[in-house]
């Protein structure tokens, strides 16, 4: 058995930058690289992908993300695990397959699917925000439970190159190979939650290494524009060693380590995964040397009986309007506008919301009472039933151009349909795991 | 009067209507003072008005950070909230405008 292994964090949502991971895979020394590629309301947008189009759904970027990463996870053996299947995994590895065969690279890729249980969800179950039945919501159009690193095992058993999944809990996407290689139990909770405090590390990518950190003269990181991506060396207990590729631009220190270890954190002494309850109290950060942080001391307990689910449903269309304003007065003019809109559009909508953007829109008031912008934005939002009765609000704002204020400019509007996601729970009994392979080398047998 | 700003920082993170945001002191001998003063009650009155629901504080002095869990945080929550900052991504700021 291998007394250590080396995860990357390739990815930390669907829209990050594609470069990072080749560069990582490429000098990082890696046995696998992980790409969290699945936000809360992902996979809703890509099951109606799914719908228009049954070969679609899975990460729209695909064909980039692996034409870019192929040749080197080749070159270097690194074995990938990802979520980018969304709504589609088995289309995904397809389309995966395809894409080697092109490339003449032979790989073999695995399809995870089971996370999809919109036909056995209960709509008379209650949502865990609110209490109240999901069919309360408005029409359902995901489902999709939050499988563990168990379900991912039988793939890396396969020995497929790549592994692909639809929703997993972003940290066993991490302990999934820390499982397969080491062996580990599915009750060894302490083993388990250290390596769900890795993954937890590590599934926001270039967070850990700067990103979303800088604050020029408070919190300076070098080189953001080439912004490396981390890697953990894990031992056979789960006690780790976060790093990144000498020379990329970021930096790694126990401050950055700190904020992304308490990122989305609702209980630190129970960080709930499909696999372990996980208590990172006791958690210490070492920073060993540059750009190195040592991670000791996470616990664990039982993992949750029940998987969570993420349903997500259509919630109407929002309606959203812009127009600034600037110079003297700007603020006033910014106020008399959202006046006059405020009385155009009374009692139209059930929502509806005025920012001034220079000022109040992020946080409803400025804690500065001392600033004055020289130019404000005024934006409105409104939700509505219909794509037409939200598209008023754009047209409303519009119409200020020669009703309203002076000097208004540079309207902008647009009609966006909403998709809400709200949690319930499944029995584990309830969702059955399926793995299919897809080969991407032409002479191979389908298995 | 220095702020939080002066001695810590802070990133928001959410799940459905819940913000949660960490705090952690730049360096370890602050960390008391932060126990001792950024309590609930501080943090409450500070975000008046977006912080809705109940606040609760975890104490982490391991690590020089407090984490704060604050429910209906984020005007009905990231997937069906009109807010331009849905995620309240943006909240870490205006938590570290506390005068201290």
């Amino acid at each position: 058995m291998r007394s250590s292994l080396r995860l990357g964090g390739g990815a930390g949502f669907a829209g990050d930058r594609l470069d990072a991971p080749v560069l990582l895979a490429e000098h990082g020394a890696l046995d696998y690289l992980v790409l969290e590629c699945l936000a809360e309301r992902t996979i809703a947008l890509a099951q109606l992908r799914r719908r228009r189009d049954p070969n679609a759904g899975f990460d729209a970027r695909l064909d980039e993300r692996i034409e870019s990463l192929l040749p080197v996870l080749a070159r270097k053996r690194v074995r990938l695990v990802s979520n980018l299947g969304a709504a589609n995994p088995e289309g995904a590895a397809a389309r995966i397959a395809a894409i080697a065969r092109r490339m003449c690279i032979p790989v073999k890729v695995a399809a995870v699917t089971g996370d999809d249980v919109l036909d056995a969800l209960d709509l008379d179950a209650p949502a865990l925000e609110s209490g109240l039945p999901l069919s309360k919501y408005g029409p359902v159009v995901s489902a999709n439970a939050y499988l563990g690193a168990e379900a991912i095992l039988p793939a890396l058993a396969s020995g497929a190159d790549i592994v692909i999944t639809g929703r997993v809990a972003d940290p066993s996407l991490f302990v999934a190979p820390l499982m397969h290689e080491y062996g580990w139990a599915a009750d060894d909770v302490d083993r388990l939650a250290r390596g769900t405090a890795v993954g937890h590390l590590l599934e926001c990518a270039g967070q850990l290494c700067g990103g979303y950190f800088a604050d020029p003269g408070r919190k300076n990181v070098p080189n953001m524009a080439a912004l490396g991506f981390p890697f953990a060396d894990v031992d056979t207990d789960g006690n780790a060693t976060l790093g990144k590729v000498v020379g990329t631009g970021g930096r790694l220190t126990v401050a950055t380590a700190t904020e992304q270890l308490l990122y989305e954190v609702t209980d630190p002494h129970g960080y709930l995964t499909p696999d372990v309850t996980a208590d990172f109290s006791g958690v210490t950060l070492t920073e060993a040397e540059s750009d190195c942080v040592a991670v000791r001391g996470a616990r664990g307990r039982q993992r949750p009986d029940r998987l969570k689910v993420s349903v997500g449903y259509r919630a109407g269309f929002v309606g959203e309007g812009e127009i600034g304003y600037a110079g003297d007065n700007a603020v006033a003019r910014a106020e008399l506008a959202t006046q006059i809109l405020r009385e155009r559009l009374h009692g139209r909508f059930a929502e509806l919301r005025f920012d001034l953007i220079g000022s109040t829109s992020l946080h409803g008031r400025s804690f500065d009472s001392g600033a004055h912008p020289y130019e404000v934005r005024l934006r409105v939002a409104a939700r509505a039933a219909t794509h037409e009765e939200a598209a008023i609000v754009g047209d409303e704002v519009e119409a200020l151009y020669t009703n309203g204020p002076a000097g208004g400019g540079g309207t902008r509007k647009s009609v966006t349909e909403q998709i809400g996601i709200v949690s319930t729970l499944i029995d584990r009994s309830r969702v059955s795991i399926h793995v299919t392979l897809h080969e991407g080398n032409a002479h191979a047998q389908a298995v | 009067m220095p702020k939080l700003y002066d001695l810590a920082h802070c990133r928001a993170g959410d799940k459905g209507d819940t913000s949660i945001l960490s705090l952690i002191a730049y360096r370890a001998e602050d960390y008391p003072l932060l126990a001792l003063r950024v309590t609930v009650d501080a943090v409450a009155g500070h975000l008046a008005g977006i912080a809705k629901g109940e606040i609760r504080r975890y104490e982490l002095p391991q690590l020089s950070a407090l984490q704060f869990v604050c429910e209906h945080c984020l005007a009905g929550g990231v997937t069906t909230s009109l807010a331009l900052d849905a995620h309240g991504k943006s909240l870490s700021y205006a938590l570290l405008e506390m005068e201290i």
